[in-house]
């Protein structure tokens, strides 16, 4: 694959290095030019690559040797500690509302992943906090989109508050809150629609749920396969709601999940989780680090600077 | 005026424009470099004439790797024509085959899904939805049940009625996943033993905001289950689907059908001079 290409080339060019008492300008290029490759190959946006890549360089030119690192070692440690930043610090937690209940809503693209994450989340919430979740079926539009919520919440025994699909989606949640408060869930996760971050009317509706809810947290789902794109749904759901966290969605596959670092550095919103499989014990928090190793296609960073 | 600035930076432009469509970064220094070539060749000066020359040679490209193939759907010669749908999770499957089963209904022909998503929670009734909106019978069984067997059913059912097409509709599965694409083989190998010239169309479905992943995908998923076209969806979002060329260079698999959207008409034939036009949004305007 195109990638163990590039990991390759990467790797030559690191050996190359090794042997070197002192870095070059052209040195310096030649590397600079392989990460670039290699981010672009993961689906890091150009835009974002650029930038990233101006800062190693400035970074790397400026650095002085440090005592028992090679040149090499020392690029290498710089664009994963670089990598790492922008990917943002240590795992965030989920928002918690100071009296009950916390509000959750989701949102992003068509089949990202969010009904899904719904039902993780809740089982999630209720082996960590013993909690009671409840979720809204707000998603009107996708064919059996609400049997499916059922199916998942039957699977984790959760209550699904759900008006069918004649009723406007805010005057579902409005009603749903108003049950979640009556039982006392102490959270609420409101499934809603997939859509296109350029369609007005439903960005509209998202909006609209989010001023009547007021939620503690909206979470974008994102597909971690997005390539180039994943910019512009980013920004466009964060111009509109404000999001609080991020999920990126289908990590069990083989992709590189460039897309994480995109919407990091467009929106500066921390990613909260990652889904790993279709189970619904298949979420973890985020690990910035692993995460930025993945997406350089590096394996372990740390045993590459030893390597190197 | 000449069109003056047909210079690097147009190229420039050219090239990051590609790369932001999801062509891939080795594809698309390679076809700016083709362009800026033919440019010269053509002597093109107007940017008129560049655009002309531009898209031109990119339906070329496009068109030169698929000289042998078939983007028309296959029919069977005789009997039911079976059409397979496969791809990763929530890519489009289960609402392309409720768009092109509509499509054939209304052109008069005898129509049958088969359910054998019987995995992903929702899956069946969501195909039942659309059974329902195009009037076409599904042949389901129940929930966690072998699909295998639904597939078995449906084909069985398809040549004893009658049926001109029968859709299969599979679970979304990651392509690493070995036993989920052995299960899918295992579903092939079926409808194969049944009808010998069958599946005659393997499709495998792609969305359009997917990067450089959807090349392992296509590569993965032609090999267990030799598919025979791409379906683009979600072309009506700000992605652009770039990545199909790439597809088409290395594995030469044509685009068949692209989505449009979420409603039984948004699903049109491949247009390759439209899709291009898409690929450099802005930067080249389509003739009139
Ligand atoms: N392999 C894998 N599949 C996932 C993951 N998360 C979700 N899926 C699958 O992705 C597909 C889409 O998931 P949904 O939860 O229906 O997505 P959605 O965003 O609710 O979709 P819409 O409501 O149609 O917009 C389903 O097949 C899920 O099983 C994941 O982390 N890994
Ligand atoms: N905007 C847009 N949405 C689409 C298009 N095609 C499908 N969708 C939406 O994408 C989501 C997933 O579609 P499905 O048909 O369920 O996808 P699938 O591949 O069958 O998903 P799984 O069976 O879970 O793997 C749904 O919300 C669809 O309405 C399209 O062309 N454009
Ligand atoms: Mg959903
Ligand atoms: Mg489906």
């Amino acid at each position: 694959m195109a990638f163990e290409g590039l990991t390759q080339r990467l790797q030559d060019t690191m050996a190359k290095l090794r042997r070197k008492p002192k870095v070059t300008e052209a040195d310096l290029n030649e590397t600079m030019r392989d990460i670039r490759l290699a981010l672009l190959e993961a689906d890091v946006n150009f835009k974002v690559v650029k930038d990233f890549v101006k800062q190693v360089r400035t970074r790397a030119a400026g650095a002085e040797v440090l005592k028992g690192l090679n040149p090499a070692q020392q690029i290498v440690k710089i664009v994963n500690e670089e990598l790492t930043k922008m990917m943002g610090e240590e795992a965030v937690d989920l928002n918690k509302s100071e009296k009950i209940p916390t509000i959750i809503m989701m949102a992003g693209l068509q089949g990202a992943g969010k009904t899904t994450t719904a039902g993780k989340l809740a089982l999630k919430l209720k082996n960590d906090q013993n909690a009671r979740p409840m979720f809204i079926a707000a998603d009107i539009y996708r064919p059996a989109a609400i049997d499916q919520l059922e199916q998942v919440a039957e699977s984790i025994d959760v209550p699904v508050f759900q008006l069918g699909t004649d009723v406007d989606p805010v005057e579902i949640v409005r009603q749903g809150l108003e049950q979640a408060r009556d039982q006392h869930n102490d959270y609420v996760i409101i499934d809603t629609a997939g859509r296109l971050q350029i369609d007005e009317k439903l960005m509209d509706e998202l909006a609209n749920i989010k001023k009547l809810a007021d939620p503690d947290e909206i979470l974008l789902v994102v597909d971690a396969m997005t390539g180039q794109n994943a910019v512009e749904t980013a920004q466009g759901f964060n111009d509109k709601l404000d999001i609080t966290g991020v999920v990126l969605t289908k990590l069990d596959g083989d992709t590189r999940g460039g897309a994480a670092l995109s919407i990091r550095a467009v929106t500066g919103k921390p990613i909260k989780f990652v889904g790993q499989g279709e189970k619904m014990d298949d979420l973890d928090v985020f690990h910035p680090d692993r995460m930025a190793s993945r997406i350089l296609g590096m394996g372990d960073m740390l045993t590459l600077i030893e390597k190197a | 005026a000449n069109f003056r600035h047909v210079d690097e930076e147009f190229f420039e432009n050219l090239e990051e424009a590609l790369i932001e469509s999801d062509v891939g970064f080795e594809m698309a220094v390679s076809i700016s470099d083709q362009l800026r070539e033919e440019v010269k060749l053509q002597n093109a000066k107007s940017k008129q004439d560049v655009t002309n020359v531009i898209i031109e040679k990119m339906v070329d490209l496009y068109e030169q790797q698929g000289k042998d193939e078939h983007t028309e759907i296959n029919f069977a010669k005789s009997g039911p024509t079976i059409i397979l749908f496969v791809g990763v999770n929530g890519v489009g499957k289960t609402t392309t085959i409720g768009k092109m089963a509509a499509m054939y209904q209304k052109q008069g022909k005898k129509v049958l899904l088969a359910a054998a998503d019987t995995f992903r929670a929702g899956a069946i009734q969501q195909l039942q939805v659309w059974g329902k909106r195009d009037n076409v019978p599904v042949v389901a069984g129940p929930e966690k049940s072998d699909p295998a067997a639904v597939v078995f059913d449906a084909v069985s059912k398809a040549k004893k009625e009658n049926y001109d097409v029968l859709f299969v509709d599979t679970a979304g599965r990651l392509q690493n996943k070995v036993n989920l694409m052995n299960e899918l083989e295992k579903m092939k190998r079926i409808i194969s033993r049944e009808i010998p010239d069958a599946p005659h169309e393997v499709l495998l479905v792609l969305d359009s905001t997917t990067g450089q992943n959807a090349l392992s995908q296509a590569k993965l998923f032609k090999e267990s289950t030799d598919v025979t076209g791409i379906v683009l969806t979600k072309l009506d979002g700000t992605a652009r689907g770039g990545i199909v060329l790439a597809i088409r260079n290395e594995l030469h698999l044509p685009v068949k059908y692209v989505g449009l959207g979420e409603q039984v008409d948004d699903l049109q034939a491949f247009d390759a001079s439209e899709f291009v036009y898409g690929l450099f949004k802005g930067l080249v305007e389509p003739t009139k």
